[in-house]
């Protein structure tokens, strides 16, 4: 970890590898790609002098594997991509959401699709971060907004996957990762730091995938005396394969129960000026930022605008949202896609509000003028 | 108690449900035995040996015996061994692949294992068929043979697995048919303790999927094959490819040193902390 206690510059992408390393990842396995190579390079500088492991894989879909297997040891693990990598993860991202093996994945966002806009800025993932692989799984999403942010998301996503055992994904776009900001790293002992809880019981005893009341089973390590079997095959609780209907039932709903019953502690949302709004912005990510000026710059004129911005892209804010719903004429909610995001809100609306959804594709960020006029649609 | 039923006793699962999923005449279960009769010759612990495998066939393997036993996604075994092993050096990794597995969709992930000499030891049963899914040729379908997507005959020129994997970089490659099963006890053996990326080429037979769609007739007759098919390699040295050609060279292929990345990456902490 570097200095603390006095003022850095730093790149969001380089907060990342220190939030990284405070959070106590010692495994991290990547592969080169614009706009998310700073961290690898970083990870490669620092993980060798922490006592971690860095690896470069000869893809994405390696990298995502040796994640998986490193944390299967008990060593918490990260990767780090953008678009065209993130979609190669996909498989085995389901794989760790299957087998319950903590792991944090960055994504940080570029044009798409395909090569697409490799050093331009994109909220294109919002989707695919939540419905990226294949079937019914749950998933955690966050998306800091500032170099300072990056850092305690990252803590956040570890967290979050040690305490569900459930793979995190941590994305934002290429404006929050490249820009420079003052930060100041905190003391280490000053930082929450949560490890999965680990079987006490006698290797004999030990059933891997057995539900508990928070339906997260303790995770033994490779290595560590409870011999057991992990597969991507739908399992019982001993860890063996099974089709049988109420087998598989009971474990598909305990993997979504365990996310649901964490709600309050995962979901986690910043109200900027939101008291007495009658016109909120939803946004997140560098657009975020945006959304915050245009709402200085509005109150200015006497327009009651606020800002909400969930940091918990997923599972999506529901109850924060129709809250919000509720209480405003109007919600205007910019992205850097064609409407993502907003796609959730629109859901959840039973007619509470006027929704205004506002996309920017061009590779540009969305400023505080694209808001403003907007606005005026309201005004 | 006799031999065979101390190994089952310590080494197969007993809360595991039987039987297995391959079919009768398959040798796979021939390989699980070689497997566990070296293990058990090297004495190391059980707690210590990661067997991780991929999709088909050989993927179902590791969940029969005691070890930590890790069934991943279709050809990215190597991938998450390179993370066990990378993670926790202590440990002892062996996978378990299939010439589909391990040549097609797992292809990439194969030649990088061998070139970056990570210590794990590749286990590749080659029946020269995706068996699981019902016989569709593989990268190791000889040409000119048939399979369920190649009912026209396979025009594709095949892989030659321990070869690729010298070309790779393994520093232990060997060969051995599941006839030769004392043999193959002897290769992996070797293979285990070997430091470095070592590979065992596993051929073996599929009669029901192979075997039946080319009238190579039962599983008996195929392991007849293999044993009049095999030569050693230090008797096919002195062969002509002529001579050599549609031949099994069995033994050990090569046995070289080079730098293991796990101790190498042991420097590079070393010089990260401004040691060396």
């Amino acid at each position: 970890m570097g200095n603390t206690n006095q003022p850095l510059l730093l790149q969001g992408n380089e907060a990342i590898v220190e939030g990284a390393i405070a959070a106590g990842c010692r495994f991290f396995a990547g592969y080169p790609i614009t706009p998310a190579t700073e961290i690898a390079e970083g990870m490669s500088v620092k993980m060798p002098m922490v006592d971690g492991t860095f690896v470069q894989m000869e893809d994405e879909i390696g990298s995502m594997g040796a994640i998986i297997g490193a944390s299967l040891t008990g060593v918490k693990s990260m990767t780090a991509t953008s678009g065209p990598g993130f979609s190669l993860m996909q498989e085995n991202i389901g794989f760790a959401c299957i087998t319950e093996v903590p792991c944090v994945v960055v994504n940080i966002m570029r044009g798409g699709p395909s090569t697409g806009l490799p050093t331009n800025p994109a909220q294109g993932d919002i989707m695919q971060s939540r419905w990226g692989t294949h079937g019914d799984h749950p998933i955690i999403v966050l998306c800091p907004h500032s170099v300072e942010e990056c850092f305690y998301a990252t803590i956040k996503a570890f967290n979050l996957s040690e305490r569900y055992r459930v793979p995190v994904i941590l994305t934002t776009d290429e404006v929050i990762a490249h820009m420079r900001e003052k930060i100041t790293l905190p003391p280490a002992e000053s930082l929450e730091i949560i490890e999965r809880v680990r079987p006490n019981v006698p290797p004999d005893w030990y059933i891997p995938y057995e539900d508990n009341s928070i339906g997260v089973p303790p995770m033994s390590a490779f290595g560590d005396g409870y011999r057991y079997h992990v597969t991507g095959l739908v399992h019982d609780v001993r860890g063996f394969p099974t089709s049988r209907p109420d087998e598989v039932d009971a474990f598909i709903h305990r993997l979504h129960r365990k996310i649901d019953k964490g709600l309050p502690y995962i979901q986690e949302g910043e109200y900027f000026l939101m008291d007495d709004a009658e016109v909120a912005i939803i946004s997140y990510g560098s657009v975020a930022r945006s959304a915050k000026q245009a709402a200085i710059l509005a109150r200015e004129k006497g327009q009651k605008v606020g800002v909400f911005r969930p940091i918990t892209i997923w599972p999506f804010m529901r109850g924060a949202v129709e809250e919000i719903l509720k209480n405003v004429r109007a919600v205007i909610i910019p992205e850097m896609n064609m409407g993502q995001y907003s796609r959730e809100v629109k859901r959840v609306d039973q007619g509470y509000a006027r929704i205004i959804t506002l996309n920017r594709v061009d590779g540009q960020v969305i400023t505080p003028d694209d808001i403003l006029r907007k606005l005026k649609e309201v005004y | 108690m006799p031999e065979y039923t101390r190994l089952i006793h310590n080494y197969l699962r007993h809360d595991k449900k039987f039987p297995h999923v391959w079919c009768p005449g398959c040798g796979n279960g021939i390989l699980l035995g070689s497997l566990i009769r070296a293990i058990d010759k090297t004495g190391l612990s059980k707690d210590d040996i990661v067997l991780v495998s991929g999709i088909g066939c050989s993927g179902r393997l590791p969940v029969y015996v005691d070890f930590n036993t890790l069934h991943t996604t279709h050809g990215r075994a190597l991938t998450y061994a390179t993370g066990v092993k990378l993670a926790k050096p202590s440990l002892n990794v062996i996978t378990i692949m299939g010439d589909g597995d391990s040549m097609a969709i797992g292809g990439n992930h194969f030649i990088h294992a061998a070139r970056r000499n990570i210590d794990i030891t590749a286990i590749i049963l080659n029946n020269s068929i995706y068996g699981m899914t019902g016989g569709q040729y593989s990268p190791t379908t000889p040409y000119g043979m048939r399979a369920s997507t190649a009912v026209y005959n396979s025009i594709e020129q095949a892989f030659k697995i321990s070869e690729l994997a010298v070309t790779a970089g393994a520093v232990f490659v060997g060969r051995q048919t599941v006839y030769n099963a004392k043999l193959l006890d002897n290769l992996i053996e070797k293979a285990i303790l070997k430091k470095g990326f070592s590979v065992v080429e596993v051929v073996t037979h599929c009669h029901v999927q192979y075997g039946r769609q080319n009238k190579l007739g039962s599983a008996v007759d195929m392991l007849k094959w293999q044993r009049d098919n095999s030569i050693p390699v230090e008797k096919a040295a002195k062969m002509s490819p002529e001579e050599l050609k549609d031949k099994i060279i069995t033994g050990i292929l090569v046995d070289k040193d080079l730098p293991v990345y796990e101790e190498e990456y042991e420097k590079v902490r070393e010089r990260a902390k401004g040691l060396a």
